[in-house]
């Protein structure tokens, strides 16, 4: 039997954006077992709901991550918004929906970028990263802003899109559509990049499941599951089916990821067409009274905003479960087994956003 | 457009015998979360199944002990070591017991505190 050794990895290490620490128990060059330690960068935002009223509350919500903000404000949007039956106006929703696909495209380009530096690809990084500041500009060009859009509230959105933008957003994606193909071909047909994903990390549909695993993750796994099948914002008008794979390797799951991609600029054109004139905004009367649990997909996969409300400005509580969190046991799962040299890559294939899962 | 969502009361005493049966059923473990209430702490196991929601919701006490399902989800671990690191509620069996320092917290359980 091989002597076993304990490789600290993390908090800090290149590959790593965000800090999570993991102890490595090895074999020669095999991963036998992972122990995580999280908690580095717990900034107690849901405990904030303490201070800040329920309107309040979206800004700090919008902060627990810098890549899905928008969407942490939707979701709990979302929440407040069912407790207190109000009707979001159409024009908002689509508004929403249009803002939330353009995150998931940011999202999902930023991942690539990431991914092909963690096996060496600078240049396949840095074509990932400029295609993605294209989306960034319009997202800072339609909201005012490039991380915080600062744009969704409680009962609609706090900007509207202008007919000349929306044409214009049309165009670029059909620059970006032409751009991400190119990119893409890289990521699935490149040799050397294949060599490091094809069949690394597989992670089976049964584990996936009692692992609880979700979003891209999941569904390279081949569990065709996705939030937006329920229907909220205005999904329910909108054709798309799940994207699946059934290998569930590290190249299954950069595959639904760029499958994605191309799934958002068609929901978005989508968007754009159907988007109904009319307000963007109701009036929020009241207090929130009851609880909810909202579920979003967002680019890391499903995220679960839980409102309780007690009839007064402040809520009893507010909780976030995001994607990461999810996904963590999976990943725990991966490493068993697999060479030292693929830990970066298998971290990476989760997506982790630790600032997320910790908030 | 809202999801259904079915809410269920239980007893510590029957939690786990509930878990397992859904874990048979096929659902998958969404989240576990507490919430402090003024004499209690409130906790939400949430599953879900084709999208259906299903939420077991069970009251204790601050002192109470609290079974894990960890061995029924694997997953289940850190949602309980969070709850006992942030809340100060004591879980038993857990997969693996980080001993209160999954999260680095200047105050000890800060959510079940004030």
């Amino acid at each position: 039997m091989s002597r076993r050794t304990i490789i600290p990895f993390g908090p800090q290490h290149p590959v790593l954006p965000e800090p999570i620490h993991l102890d490595l128990v090895m074999e020669d060059e095999k991963v036998v077992e992972a122990i995580p330690s999280i908690g580095f960068v717990h900034r107690g935002l849901e405990k904030l709901v303490e201070k800040k009223d329920f309107i309040e509350y979206i800004y700090v919500a919008e902060r627990i991550c810098g890549i899905c903000s928008f969407m942490h404000g939707m979701g709990y949007s979302q929440a407040i918004e069912q407790i207190m039956n109000i009707e979001v106006p159409e024009r908002a929703v689509f508004l929403r929906t249009i803002w939330a696909e353009f995150s998931r495209l940011h999202s999902h380009l930023l991942w690539l970028g990431l991914l092909a530096d963690a096996f060496g690809f600078e240049n396949l990084f840095m074509n990932c990263w400029r295609v993605r500041e294209k989306i960034l500009d319009i997202i800072e060009e339609t909201t005012g802003g490039r991380v915080i859009f600062g744009s969704c509230k409680v009962g609609g959105v706090r900007k509207d899109i202008d007919p000349v933008t929306l044409k214009r957003i049309d165009k670029l994606l059909a620059e970006l559509e032409k751009e991400i193909k190119d990119i893409s071909n890289v990521f699935m047909n490149e040799y050397t990049v294949k060599r490091r994903l094809v069949g690394v990390g597989v992670l089976s549909k049964e584990d996936a499941h009692v692992l609880g695993a979700v979003g891209p993750m999941m569904r390279a796994s081949g569990i065709a599951q996705d939030m937006r099948n329920l229907g909220y914002g205005a999904y329910s008008k909108l054709e798309f089916e799940p994207i699946t794979r059934t290998n569930g390797d590290s190249y299954d799951r950069c595959a639904v990821r760029i499958d994605e991609l191309f799934q958002s600029i068609s929901l978005i054109r989508q968007a754009v067409d159907k988007i109904p004139e009319g307000p963007v905004d109701v009036k929020v009367t009241g207090n929130p009274d009851g609880e909810y649990f909202a579920r979003l997909e967002q680019p890391r996969g499903e995220v679960v905003y839980y409102i309780k409300g007690n009839g007064t400005k402040f809520l009893d509580r507010v909780r976030v479960r995001t994607p990461t969190f999810a996904n963590v046991p999976a990943l725990l799962k991966l490493l068993q087994g697999c060479d030292f040299a693929d830990v970066p890559i298998l971290i990476l294939t989760i997506d982790p956003c630790i600032s997320c899962t910790e908030r | 457009m809202s999801e259904k969502q079915e809410f269920k009361s239980i007893t510590i005493d029957k939690l786990v015998s509930t878990v397992k049966e859904l874990s048979a059923k096929g659902y998958r473990l969404v989240q576990i979360s507490c919430t402090k209430l003024d004499e209690n702490m409130q906790l939400n196991y949430s599953f879900d199944k084709d999208y259906e929601f299903l939420n077991l919701k069970l009251d204790v006490g601050k002192d109470a002990q609290l079974p894990s399902v960890s061995d029924i989800y694997w997953s289940a671990l850190l949602y309980e070591n969070e709850i006992h690191d942030l809340f100060g509620l004591s879980i038993e069996g857990m997969a693996i017991d980080f001993k209160g320092n999954l999260y680095k917290t200047a105050v000890k359980t800060p959510f079940g505190n004030c």
